[in-house]
């Protein structure tokens, strides 16, 4: 069942939108000053997507945004000031000016992981997370975009395939925007609704109108519930349009005017406000209010972001290893036992139980055949000619040695 | 029941391996593996039986053909503090996963410092009749990526020590396993836990008046020729590289320096192998003591044919080793 929103709830979506759209256009101010340093992708129109599929989740959960999700990041918790040093390039930007736009993650404290350019690559990425968290116990789900364009790449159909064969607590946001660049959905994706790529893995999914942020948020907020109750991954399909070109640079004149105006009469920020005040949860006030806190707020972001400084030079060399202790900070949270993943409970009869037929039996052994390289009958197995190597280390720890495999069951090896 | 290497019996290179993985999930819950019928059938070469037996479902986990979804999801893994071994049922398939492992992977600590601490490892090299798409030497591609670690060991000490370095490192470590030596060499092991440092050259036989820079199966190729070798006079020292990135400059300067000369064996094709970046390094800071040309014994620049003959006609030998060797002394 769909959640019922609080007064406070449709505030804080109004807010978060507001706030994705008062940084992005900050940002188009910054582009024709020339103080961003590579492109600049823009979500206009599609904010209500961003910030109602991450403000589903929960603080522990994980996102990984694309680059568009200028809003997922902001309701994360990312301070706005961080998105302005990344597209500036500065030296306190999350990647100290190594990469640019919303490349960039945090693994410790916010559960972000760093999009690429590279569509889809998330997918297969996510549903690890997924998969780990639920192997220590920790109850999250995780939560990635793609487009229109993107889940036509080959990882999108790996990484939602495996999800979907793990059951992993994972939910995919696919965002119809109707174009990838310059070509039109219908160029890209034989099918009336992307949504029904779900069918092909066997997995739950949603149509949502993408610039409803009340029902993009109590649609994804039921397909995490859903997802963290174990029911395997869930796709949304979010249907939008992106009001600008693919980036800055971009007049996306390939567009029809009369298509843009469809959209733009049905704009997702102004559709919410319009909702809040015939609602009475907002009044002018309570809007001028809002108004102010984002612009104060962006005027101290701004000002941060543009006295930071540029990396120095040598930094370039720096960090492509993590070398010593304190690169990986990361120890495993565990919230089960871990007898559970170990021995003897962890243990089990390693064969395949297919309905209907029964079980297999335990195949392989000491000398069962393997693929190619298997030795030859005139070429004996030797022990290797002695080399010299370093002493081993002596230890004291108790050391549980592999058993040997068990000798070929009912069947010579192949010599 | 019954322990293998405890009493003292050789173990073979794939048993070394397949007791590295088993140690180090015994030794840390974080260790899982992951990869196509490596659990039921404990993998196409067997180098993970009795894993799912022991560790259950959830730390051997059977995949789909999706070589990008294993190591993706590995990589989603270890952020969260896992340490996912994954398997490329042969070497040749890791190729599908070329940008989850060069662009996602590699680049990860460098851009947002993020360390992905996993292994990707699979049977490599050609040898067996294997033919074009199961006998691969990839390592090259990756070699040339930064951020990631190169591991090929051809001994089955160096297998398991360096297989369970690599699982502690903190870095996405790619490991190497010559499906050749899987069953062809045995080797005792200690029965205590011990690891191999990665990045590390080793000297398998010492000489004076020349270098023998190989690794992998054509380790033993070199020893061979090096026996043939002493028996006309030519001392050769031949040099087991183990590790690729980060290449163990120190150690082959040291012996260059000493011998004067140097030739590089390996069993990736010609153009673009490692011999290339060992003879740029040598002029760069060992010219003055080359008293030779750089030489090197390398298959052929073709892809790995099938035919016994043909195959023959690829791959290196110990025969053209010793005619290369031979020539180089005469400097």
């Amino acid at each position: 069942m769909k959640k019922v929103l609080t007064r406070q709830q449709h505030l804080d979506l109004y807010y978060y939108m507001r706030l994705n759209r008062a940084v992005e256009d900050t940002m188009v101010k910054l582009f024709r000053q020339n103080k961003i340093v590579g492109g600049l992708y823009s979500s206009l129109g599609q904010e209500a997507i961003s910030v109602g599929t991450a403000y589903a989740l929960e603080k522990k959960d994980w996102l990984a945004p694309m680059i568009r999700n200028i809003g997922a990041l902001l309701v994360k918790g990312v301070p706005p000031r961080d998105i302005f040093m990344q597209h500036m390039a500065k030296y306190d930007s999350p990647t100290k000016g190594k990469d640019g736009t919303s490349h960039f993650g945090d693994l410790e404290n916010l559960h972000i992981v760093s999009p690429i350019s590279m569509l889809g690559d998330l997918i297969p990425v996510m549903a690890g997370v997924a998969i780990a968290g639920r192997y220590l116990g920790q109850k999250i789900v995780s939560m990635t975009w793609i487009g229109d364009g993107g889940s036509s790449t080959g990882v999108f159909h790996e990484g939602l395939n495996f999800a979907a064969t793990q059951k992993a607590p994972f939910v995919l946001i696919l965002e119809n925007n109707l174009w990838a660049y310059s070509t039109p959905v219908r160029r890209q994706v034989p099918l009336e609704n992307l949504a029904d790529r779900a069918k092909a893995y066997g997995i739950s999914s949603y149509i949502v109108d993408g610039n409803d942020v009340a029902d993009v948020y109590s649609t994804a907020r039921e397909a995490v519930d859903r997802a963290r109750a174990g029911e395997g991954p869930i796709l949304i399909e979010a249907k939008t349009f992106r009001r600008l070109g693919h980036a800055q640079h971009d007049p996306a004149e390939y567009v029809p005017k009369e298509m843009r105006a469809y959209w733009e009469a049905r704009d997702p920020v102004e559709r919410h406000e319009k909702f809040l005040m015939s609602e009475k949860l907002l009044d002018a006030k309570g809007k001028a209010e809002i108004e102010k806190k984002i612009e104060t707020l962006l005027a101290a972001e701004r000002e941060f972001a543009e006295n930071s400084p540029f990396p120095p030079p040598e930094l370039a060399e720096q960090g492509v290893y993590c070398t010593g202790d304190d690169c990986h900070k990361i120890a495993p949270v565990w919230e089960r036992p871990k007898s559970e993943v170990m021995p003897p409970k962890s243990s089990v009869a390693a064969v395949w139980a297919v309905e209907g037929f029964g079980r297999g039996k335990v195949s392989g052994g000491a000398n069962a055949p393997i693929h190619f390289g298997d030795t030859p009958a005139n070429e004996p197995v030797e022990e290797s000619k002695p080399v010299s190597r370093a002493a081993p280390k002596s230890s004291t720890k108790k050391l549980v040695k592999a058993p040997a495999p068990k000798p070929a069951a009912g069947r010579k090896a192949r010599r | 029941m019954t322990m293998a290497g405890t009493n003292g019996s050789p173990v073979t290179f794939l048993e070394a391996i397949r007791q590295a993985m088993f140690e180090e999930m015994e030794r840390d819950p974080a260790v899982v593996v992951l990869g196509e019928d490596v659990g039921v059938y404990g993998g196409a070469f067997k180098t993970s039986e009795g894993l799912l037996e022991r560790f259950g479902w959830e730390r051997v986990i059977d995949t789909p053909i999706s070589e990008s979804a294993i190591i993706g999801a590995a990589c989603g893994m270890s952020y969260l503090g896992l340490r996912p071994i994954c398997e490329m049922q042969f070497i040749d398939f890791i190729v599908c996963a070329f940008n989850q492992i060069t662009n996602f992977v590699a680049k990860g600590h460098y851009l947002w410092d993020a360390p992905a601490p996993m292994v990707i490892r699979g049977p490599s090299g050609g040898g067996v009749h294997g033919g074009p798409f199961h006998s691969a030497n990839p390592e090259m591609y990756f070699v040339h990526t930064p951020g990631l670690k190169v591991i090929y060991p051809s001994t089955p000490y160096d297998a398991k020590g360096l297989l369970k370095s690599a699982v502690r490192d903190n870095n996405p470590v790619l490991f190497f396993e010559h499906k050749f030596l899987y069953r062809r060499i045995k080797e005792e092991l200690p029965a205590e836990d011990y690891t191999v440092p990665i990045g590390k050259a080793i000297v398998r036989r010492e000489g004076r008046h020349l270098t023998i820079l190989s690794y992998a199966a054509m380790m033993h190729t070199s020893l061979e020729a090096a026996d043939a070798l002493a028996k006309e006079g030519i001392e050769a020292e031949v040099i087991d590289l183990r590790t690729l990135l980060p290449l163990d400059e120190e150690t082959i300067l040291q012996s260059v320096k000493k011998t004067n000369k140097c030739l590089v064996v390996h069993e990736d094709t010609r153009t673009g192998g490692i011999a290339g970046e060992i003879a740029a390094i040598l002029c760069e800071k060992a010219f003055d003591d080359l008293d030779g040309p750089l030489l090197r014994v390398t298959s052929l620049d073709t892809p790995v044919p099938y035919a016994p003959t043909l195959e023959e006609a690829f791959l290196p030998n110990a025969k053209k080793i010793f005619t290369a060797a031979r020539e180089l002394a005469r400097y």
